[in-house]
């Protein structure tokens, strides 16, 4: 198999690697690069598990090759907190159990991280239409939209404090 | 500085989280930051990937496998075909009903997508390089997919392997298509019952195949240790227990020679219960190549060949007199198994429960008739988050209640009124066999009735139908039997149905207890803990539970059938009474005061009439430190917890449903439900369990079916056509509640997980039908999907 050479930035760190050119980037993040928060639910780009955030766009890693993320920022839910310090998302979905068996959770966050980014303050539809593209069968959506509003509460009041 | 205030009693019960606190999930740290340890997140030194060829073909032999191009393709090892298994005797595996079931096709295949042989590779794309190179000759054998010719005398025969034995573990059998004949109930008073009836109605109600699909699929990964023996196998299983056995059993390896490990799981509900090839092929293949092999499912593998669920083809009937007074109840159900019996339930229950079919009623007799048979289909089934069999017993008997309404043109929440066992009542023996332990039906549904306010809703409902507009109500009463079981009749290969729990308690006062079951999602490690805390008087921050390791958890049946609060969570309060009993004397011996004069007070031991007391805490570190003389040392113990009877929830749903005449698309208005778990532990888990049920039943009401076309091609088993709605298509939820404890269970829980399900799929089909029953319309089919609402519209002209 031919491999290719990829340099990209992964949760802010610059990582260089080879890789197979049919190497699909949920497989180079899960097993080349032991970020396994991200995980395969579907294959077929339907249930969302493997969302990641590349270039500021939610992508769904288990239907693209890890070469198209040549050059790319690429950021994962092993990114989103500060350190010690919870992104409000995560914090929301604590807070508003909207999580159960926690497997689709890594991927819906990724995906709110950038709905939020794309409507910082959406309605409960709006949520619910920004995350369709994630699937869980634990949760039934109700506990996830509002963690969601939460997270996009808290980041509205501190941006209003500044 | 000054002293610390002494705390209240009430803030001393509120520092300990326990039972009845909305106390945040502890397993949450994880998940959230990507954290959680699934199957397929283990990578372990040298470990090697298998894939499977399958079957093209739903019933052909096969006359041959080449393996040798596969071979060649870099990377792989090993092609394991059922020759190999045979010398092992692992070809085929016994089943939890009493059957056997292929691992790798031995000479045919019985259903499309059948394991024919195992690729073992250095990595998961060479394994599935291997796949494709690997060449079946097939001799097309002519398939039987439609279950109600499966008994015809020329009905091709699909087991040949079992085709002149007179049964195949569940009594005896009549045909070689024939699994089990299954009757319950007197049929002749249920006859004579019927023939004297004012009223009699019948229905023709089936319950499609569908699939639990959680969001992870199976998986495993095996790894033989050869300088030690010891195999252990890390796998989404439900009931690791289970499994050691049953691997030892199957295997020459000693039990303690194997470890189960179930790390976290995403998702199971009832998918993860049974052993599949996979499991066996990737234990099989580590055990000749020395190195630890992992198999994980794709989705279609999923879909298509591990754990259907339901495919229960019912005839229903009720005998009633002009009010509306149920008479008797009567079923016939044929229940298509598909190739091989991998039915998952208690084994001297072959249709599961299904005899809970009396459902919340007061029906004075009844019988119940279940044939089940062998089709050209993946084999099954499993309770998807349900009771064994209870959901479909609860669909209709709750589809039944609708029709007898509108036969004798009471309303459908009076009809279920008139009929509900009553409070006074209980406990309960119904006509079926069972006895309910408690419930309050009629509170519940009033309760819903005036939340909804019911009668508002009836008259608009009047309105719209006069404007030419279509609204349906649906109510849903059900009752569930859940918690299996009492050892005298459940058990899994002879292993009796107790749960378990090991409690530890550190010398610092902090514990660690350890169950038999198995959380998927459901929360363990927070309301388990909140059981304990209450009991021991210990923060429930301090409790750690640990579940899922063979090496290291008590002997346990696992969690499925909503089994784990009833029957782990009462061995966990019983574990913990023990420790309690074992404090006291060691607080008696502290303080030199007897037993006697000592009283409970949430966390401590208090001489009764005086300010002297000991707290747990302090009692924990004289354990270790300071016990009286005879007593040993430490402050651990284990329980093991028969029930004595299963545990009865139940709930009363009202759905309002409005429906577009010229499209056919369906909009949940409103749905409300009212769930009686008994004492309630975290009502936080509580209320996700019951969003999460219900947006399952929406599911499976208004779209999931796995199709089989007439040669027995699957249709459909990837997500771009199994329905798995998103948040835009699930509705929201109103939750409520009443709380009958259970009289049986120590702390009084009856399990939530599965109710949402059992009574929510009634709730959706009951609205939906009562939304066209003015134009005379009784049932309509499960999955209510737009194109077959439409249908209905179409052929009544209402969409003109």
């Amino acid at each position: 198999m031919s491999s290719q050479k990829i340099s990209l930035t992964i949760n802010g760190e610059a990582v260089e690697a080879e890789v197979e050119a049919r190497t699909l980037l949920i497989h180079f993040l899960r097993e080349q690069r032991n970020l396994t928060g991200p995980h395969i639910g579907c294959e077929t780009s339907h249930c969302g598990a493997c969302t990641v955030d590349l270039n500021g766009k939610s992508v769904k890693s288990c239907t693209i090759f890890a070469v198209q993320a040549d050059g790319g920022e690429l950021l994962t839910v092993e990114g989103l907190a500060n350190g010690a310090e919870l992104h409000p998302l995560q914090e929301g979905f604590y807070e508003s159990h909207g999580l159960q068996c926690g497997y689709c959770t890594p991927g819906m966050l990724t995906r709110a991280y950038r709905l939020l980014q794309e409507n910082p303050d959406p309605s409960d539809d709006e949520i619910r239409i920004g995350i369709s593209g994630n699937l869980c069968r634990c949760t039934g959506y109700q506990n996830i939209v509002k963690a969601v509003r939460y997270a996009a509460d808290k980041i509205n009041q501190a941006e209003g404090a500044d | 500085m000054s002293e610390a205030r002494e705390l209240t009693l009430e803030e001393r019960e509120a520092s300990i989280g326990g039972i009845g606190t909305a106390r945040k999930r502890k397993e949450d740290a994880r998940f959230i930051r990507g954290q959680g340890n699934y199957v397929d997140d283990i990578k372990l030194p040298g470990m090697l990937h298998g894939d499977f060829v399958r079957s093209a073909h739903a019933h052909a032999l096969i006359k041959s496998i080449s393996t040798e191009a596969a071979l060649e393709v870099p990377g792989v090892l090993a092609v394991v075909t059922a020759k190999d298994l045979e010398p092992l005797g692992l070809h085929w595996m016994p089943t939890l009903a009493g059957d056997k079931a292929a691992v790798l096709a031995d000479k045919k295949v019985h259903f499309q997508n059948q394991e024919i042989a195992f690729v073992v590779a250095t990595d998961r794309y060479a394994a599935m390089d291997g796949v494709q190179k690997v060449e079946v000759e097939y001799e097309a054998l002519p398939p039987l997919i439609d279950p109600t010719t499966a008994l015809d005398d020329d009905a091709p025969i699909i087991r040949d392997d079992v085709a002149s034995n007179d049964e195949v573990g569940q009594g005896p059998r009549h045909h070689p298509n024939h699994i089990f004949e299954w009757n319950v109930g007197d049929k002749e008073a249920t006859d004579a019952a019927f023939a004297a009836a004012e009223i009699t109605i019948r229905e023709k109600i089936a319950y499609p195949r569908c699939h639990p699909s959680p969001l992870e699929t199976c998986g495993c990964v095996a790894s033989m240790d050869a300088t030690n023996g010891k195999l252990t196998v890390y796998g989404t299983f439900q009931a690791p227990h289970v499994v050691r056995t049953v691997v030892s059993l199957i295997t020459s390896l000693a039990e303690s020679n194997i470890r189960i490990v179930s790390p976290d799981i995403g998702g199971g509900f009832g998918n993860k219960v049974g052993a599949y090839p996979g499991y066996i092929c990737a234990a099989a293949a580590s055990i000749v190549t020395g190195h630890p092999v992992k198999w994980i499912e794709s989705r279609i593998d999923n879909l298509s060949t591990t754990a259907f669920a339901r495919d229960y083809h019912m005839v229903g009937e009720l005998a009633a007199d002009k009010d509306g007074k149920i008479l008797a109840v009567r079923a016939e159900v044929l229940a298509d198994h598909g190739a091989f019996n991998t039915h998952a339930q208690p084994m001297k229950w072959p249709a599961g429960l299904f005899n809970i079919l009396t459902g919340s009623y007061d029906i004075p007799v009844g019988h119940v008739s279940v044939n089940g048979v062998y089709t050209n289909k993946a084999p099954g089934g499993v309770a998807y988050r349900c009771s064994f069999r209870v959901t479909e017993a609860a669909y209709l008997i709750e589809r039944l209640v609708d029709v007898l309404a509108q036969q004798t043109e009471v309303d459908k929440a009076e009809i279920r009124l008139r009929n509900f066992v009553q409070p006074a009542q209980f406990p309960y023996k119904s006509c079926l066999g069972w006895e309910y332990d408690s419930g309050d039906y009629p509170t519940a549904l009033k309760k819903v009735m005036a939340a909804v306010d019911y009668a508002g809703l009836r008259k608009e409902q009047a309105a719209k139908r006069a404007a030419g507009e279509l609204m349906g109500i649906g109510v849903s009463t059900f009752t569930e039997i859940v918690g299996a079981g009492p050892v005298r009749n459940c058990d899994i290969v002879g292993l009796g149905m107790f749960d378990s729990c090991e409690i530890r308690v550190h010398p610092t006062g902090s514990v660690i207890a350890r169950l038999g079951t198995k959380s998927q999602g459901q929360g363990h490690e927070t309301t388990f803990a909140q059981i304990i805390a209450t009991e021991l008087g210990i923060p429930s921050d301090n409790i750690v539970i640990e579940e899922g390791d063979t090496d290291t958890a008590p002997y346990g049946l696992g969690t499925y059938g909503s089994r784990s609060t009833p029957v782990a969570g009462a061995a966990a309060a019983r574990a913990a009474r023990k420790i309690r009993e074992k404090a006291k004397q060691i607080a008696a011996h502290v303080l030199e005061v007897s037993e006697q004069d000592l009283e409970w007070e949430v966390d401590r031991f208090k001489v009764a009439g005086s300010d002297v007391s000991m707290t747990m805490k302090a009692i924990a570190m004289a354990a270790y430190s300071n016990v009286p003389e005879g007593l040993e040392h430490g402050l651990e113990t284990a329980a093991y917890y028969d029930p004595p009877n299963f545990t009865y929830p139940f709930g009363a749903y009202i759905c309002v449903v409005d429906i577009d005449r010229f499209t056919g698309d369906v909009k949940v208005r409103r749905f409300y439900a009212l769930d009686d778990c008994g004492t309630r532990i975290n009502p936080m888990v509580i209320d996700g369990q019951i969003h999460g049920g219900l947006a399952e039943a929406f599911a499976i009401a208004m779209g999931q079916e796995i199709i089989y076309d007439e040669t027995g091609n699957i249709l459909g088993a990837s997500l771009m056509d199994y329905f798995l709605p998103s948040a835009v298509e699930t509705p929201t939820w109103e939750t409520d509640f009443t709380v009958t404890p259970c009289p049986h269970h120590p702390i009084g829980a009856k399990g939530i997980g599965e109710s949402p399900n059992v009574g929510g799929v009634p709730a959706f089909s009951n609205a939906i039908i009562d939304a066209f029953a003015h134009h005379g319309v009784r049932h309509m089919s499960m999955p209510h999907t737009q194109s077959k609402v439409w249908q209905t519209l179409n052929e009544l002209g209402l969409n003109k």
